[in-house]
């Protein structure tokens, strides 16, 4: 059990590096065309005191793209804020379709950089479930950067939530290269997080799907 | 003379206001969003400097950078990066990258680092012509 929670720690640790650097690294773009644009302003500036005439049209993209970005840059703050949250409470009521919508969001970043879209189904009707916010998070991530290596030529990674009989699950779809890649997936770190989420996950090589089982309690005296 | 430079990022609201500052700054500079396109580019014109994007989706900046050397070896290349650390600057200069800056860019840093690159160019084909003047008076042996 020691072992096990050390790993869990170890990859919970990891994961939240992964997603605060990429998070920061977006936000370090955001910024890079708000000093563009306000230096190319700035720009105008110096002509215009020059006697160099400016048309009021030239101004109104910089102007406008510093006001994107700010916009961008408010959404990736607000993202990581909610993301630091996710690790408040050991275990929370939550609405699964909102969490998956959530991380793939936060995960866009990491498809995007290997061409994979990430097209997220959501339930019909709100699916909660108490689980360990974090913990679930994590489980998630590592499932999407698995699946990203096992995607399709498609490239589109589908991500639907739904209900089965004693329980929820998560499906990663269009996995077309699962016969190929898969070697020791689910590892310890997988194994580990899915017996504290009283979790399954199966693979579905033919249909090329993985999915995760989740429970819609887990038991809040074993894992708090 | 002013500097060739060819600037290769993915993201269309920065390249576009720092090409038009960098020709605000007498620079005569191209821009490219795609890194494929920069590729054939380079095939069919000389630059003093590739000011390139380290994080692309198309093609990342290290995988760019080593296509861009493979096709003109002489190409003085400087990478773009969201953290500037040791390790990566090191990582970029083993793959040949001239420099490297980090985003937001320091327009002024920006360019004196593209001044040393045409600068060292410059002396890399001169370099380059004299071997092979020195090529063509050994084959003829006048």
């Amino acid at each position: 059990m020691t072992q096990q929670l050390d790993i869990i720690g170890e990859t919970g640790i990891q994961f939240f590096g992964k997603i605060s650097a990429s998070i920061s690294h977006e936000f370090k773009n955001a910024l890079a065309i708000i000093n563009e644009n306000a230096g190319l302003l700035d720009d105008f500036t110096l002509m215009a005191e020059k006697g160099i005439p400016i048309d009021p049209e030239r101004l109104r993209f910089p102007a406008e793209n510093i006001a994107k970005q700010i916009q961008r840059a408010n959404e990736i703050v607000k993202r990581m804020n909610q993301f630091s949250h996710s690790t408040d409470k050991s275990l929370k009521m939550l609405e699964l379709g909102e969490m998956t919508k959530f991380m793939a969001t936060i995960s866009e970043r990491f498809a995007a950089i290997r061409s994979i879209t990430l097209d997220t189904k959501l339930p019909e009707t709100p699916i909660m479930i108490l689980t360990h916010p974090f913990l679930l998070e994590t489980l998630i991530f590592l499932c999407l950067d698995f699946a990203m290596d096992a995607v399709g030529e498609k490239k589109t990674i589908g991500i639907i939530t739904g209900k089965t009989e004693n329980s929820v699950c998560l499906r990663f779809t269009g996995l077309k290269r699962l016969g190929e890649v898969q070697t020791d997936f689910p590892t310890g770190r997988e194994m580990s997080l899915l017996a504290y989420l009283n979790a399954e996950l199966a693979t579905e090589t033919d249909a090329g799907e993985i999915i995760l089982y989740l429970p819609e309690k887990i038991s809040e005296s074993e894992n708090t | 003379m002013s500097e060739k430079v060819l600037l290769i990022d993915d993201e269309k609201d920065f390249v576009v206001p720092l090409a038009e500052r960098m020709k605000n700054r007498g620079i005569d500079v191209s821009s490219t969003t795609s890194p494929l396109e920069a590729i054939k580019k380079v095939e069919e014109e000389s630059y003093d400097a590739i000011v390139l994007d380290l994080m692309m989706p198309e093609m990342d900046g290290l995988e760019t950078l080593a296509a861009l050397k493979e096709k003109r070896p002489e190409l003085q290349i400087i990478l773009l990066t969201g953290h500037a650390t040791v390790e990566k600057g090191i990582e970029a200069m083993k793959l040949g990258a001239m420099d490297f800056l980090e985003k937001p860019i320091d327009l002024k840093v920006l360019s004196e680092k593209i001044k040393k690159a045409q600068a060292k160019k410059m002396i890399l084909v001169e370099k380059r012509t004299e071997e092979k003047i020195k090529q063509i008076i050994m084959e003829k042996s006048w």
